[in-house]
């Protein structure tokens, strides 16, 4: 009997030094948090991605409660709602901030190109393109061993027969696959747009139709028909400015390699 | 105990006893953060310090108070208690007074709380009978085991993660193989402490 008293005296004398020294501690040590940092943070996401270019959403969330940084709009993921949010809280101009969609520009899949050697290396886009430029019949095309879904926070991109997929209602529009993709075949377009051009081939004509059969030619058809003149051959290649488009969607009738798409 | 008893102590601890590869504690923290070497240091580093600091805390506790009440069995919860506030209170200090080093080890700090190596060193340090300045030796040994499995382990997986694994053994097999085999090698460090030094 005299045993368990001690031990339980003992335990509960250790126990209570301990919470002592704690409590204590917590208020000596205790480190003022900026109140304006904690209600910024709040405003944002979270998913540290890095699109507004600091160190995660902490970094943004510091850089503008010190007042180093006065944009407001830089959350893609967190849109308008977070730049609003931030503007009250720090009496900022709140901008506006276009929802924007990463898109893949290429449908070089196995159905419409071919591949020129196998390749038994790394199976990373990067050093697939080392040589040769790739292993794809198509230099400028997806190579398809995802480095842009390894860098995905949302987890958004899919590999399916050789061809990366974003999934827009997973994407957040944070534009890491677009810095990380080696052949550049990966856009940021808003998300309201409509019609965009899925190739990204610099070559003309017969050079470009026998690499893929999904390739633009640069035959400038489309360009003919936009009223609008939206559309610009640029380098062989269809290019839509999203802001004069007015979503007719003329251009998809026009074109003959049906490489202008209605998403 | 002369200096060579130190050094005898030191090397069994990270080398012929590593905690990790031999004894098979903290597993979880080895398998889960030696993917990134930053991280795998930064975690290493937290180890080594909190191994020394809750051996210099509980090693009197145990000579002082436990052991002159006959209360030797109440060691574990006791020790658990100890560790968890010690880390607790170190974590506020480092954030009041180092936030550099706080920042350095950030996460890892209250995740060392539960880690279990923590735990087996300390008490092993009373089963071994070790006197104040052996216990620490054989902690900073420990912990610096610690360190050296974890640096040698994200050698290991970066490999892996290069190499063309057969489909079955892809991820989590692949990285349970490699560390088994990794601490096969350890094996062979058997005796060769006693080998130079003489049986401690």
């Amino acid at each position: 009997m005299n045993g368990i008293v001690i031990a339980i005296i003992v335990v509960a004398a250790i126990g209570l030094v301990c919470g002592i020294m704690l409590s204590v501690a917590s208020k000596l040590m205790a480190v003022p948090v900026d109140e304006t940092f904690e209600k910024v943070r709040a405003c944002l996401p979270g998913a540290n991605c890095g699109a507004c270019g600091f160190n995660g959403c902490d970094g943004y969330a510091n850089e503008l409660a010190s007042g180093n940084c006065t944009e407001a709009n830089r959350c893609t993921p967190g849109g308008q709602d977070a730049a609003t949010g931030i503007a009250e809280i720090l009496g900022l101009e709140s901008g506006s901030v276009v929802p924007m969609v990463a898109r893949v520009c290429c449908r070089g899949s196995y159905d419409n190109t071919g591949d020129k050697f196998d390749w038994e290396g790394e199976e990373k886009c990067t050093s697939s393109l080392l040589l040769f430029g790739g292993k794809n019949d198509c230099i400028y095309g997806c190579v398809g061993y995802g480095e842009c879904a390894d860098v995905c926070p949302q987890n958004a991109i899919c590999i399916k027969d050789n061809l990366a997929h974003v999934m827009p209602e997973y994407c957040i529009g944070c534009g890491l696959c677009v810095k990380t993709c080696p052949s550049s075949v990966i856009e940021l377009v808003p998300r309201s747009s409509k019609y965009i051009v899925v190739c990204n081939n610099c070559t003309r004509g017969r050079e470009a139709m026998t690499v893929c059969k999904a390739s633009c030619i640069g035959c400038g058809k489309c360009e003919k028909t936009c009223e609008h003149g939206a559309i610009t051959l640029t380098n062989n290649l269809a290019d839509i400015d999203q802001e004069k488009c007015v979503q007719c969607g003329a251009c998809v009738e026009a074109c003959p390699r049906k490489c202008i798409v209605e998403l | 105990m002369s200096a060579a008893g130190f050094v005898a102590i030191l090397l069994t601890s990270i080398l012929v006893e590593n905690y990790v590869l031999s004894k098979f504690l903290a597993i979880c923290s080895f398998l889960g953060v030696s993917k990134n070497l930053k991280s795998a240091m930064g975690m290493s580093a937290a180890v080594i310090f909190v191994m020394v600091v809750a051996t210099v805390a509980t090693w009197p506790i145990y000579y002082f108070i436990l052991e002159p009440n006959g209360l030797g069995y109440l060691q574990t919860i006791v020790f658990i208690l100890v560790i968890a506030s010690l880390v607790q209170f170190v974590e506020m200090f480092l954030k009041k007074s180092a936030p550099a080093l706080y920042t350095a080890l950030g996460i890892f700090l209250p995740l060392i709380t539960t880690n279990c190596a923590v735990l087996g060193v300390v008490v092993l340090n009373i089963t071994k009978s070790y006197s104040l300045p052996e216990s620490i030796v054989n902690s900073l040994g420990a912990g610096i085991g610690y360190m050296l499995a974890m640096f040698l382990f994200n050698g290991v997986r970066s490999k892996c993660d290069n190499a063309d694994v057969p489909k079955p053994f892809k991820g989590v097999a692949i990285t349970l193989v490699a560390a088994s085999l990794v601490s096969l090698s350890f094996m062979g460090f058997t005796g060769i402490v006693s080998g130079i030094f003489g049986e401690v």
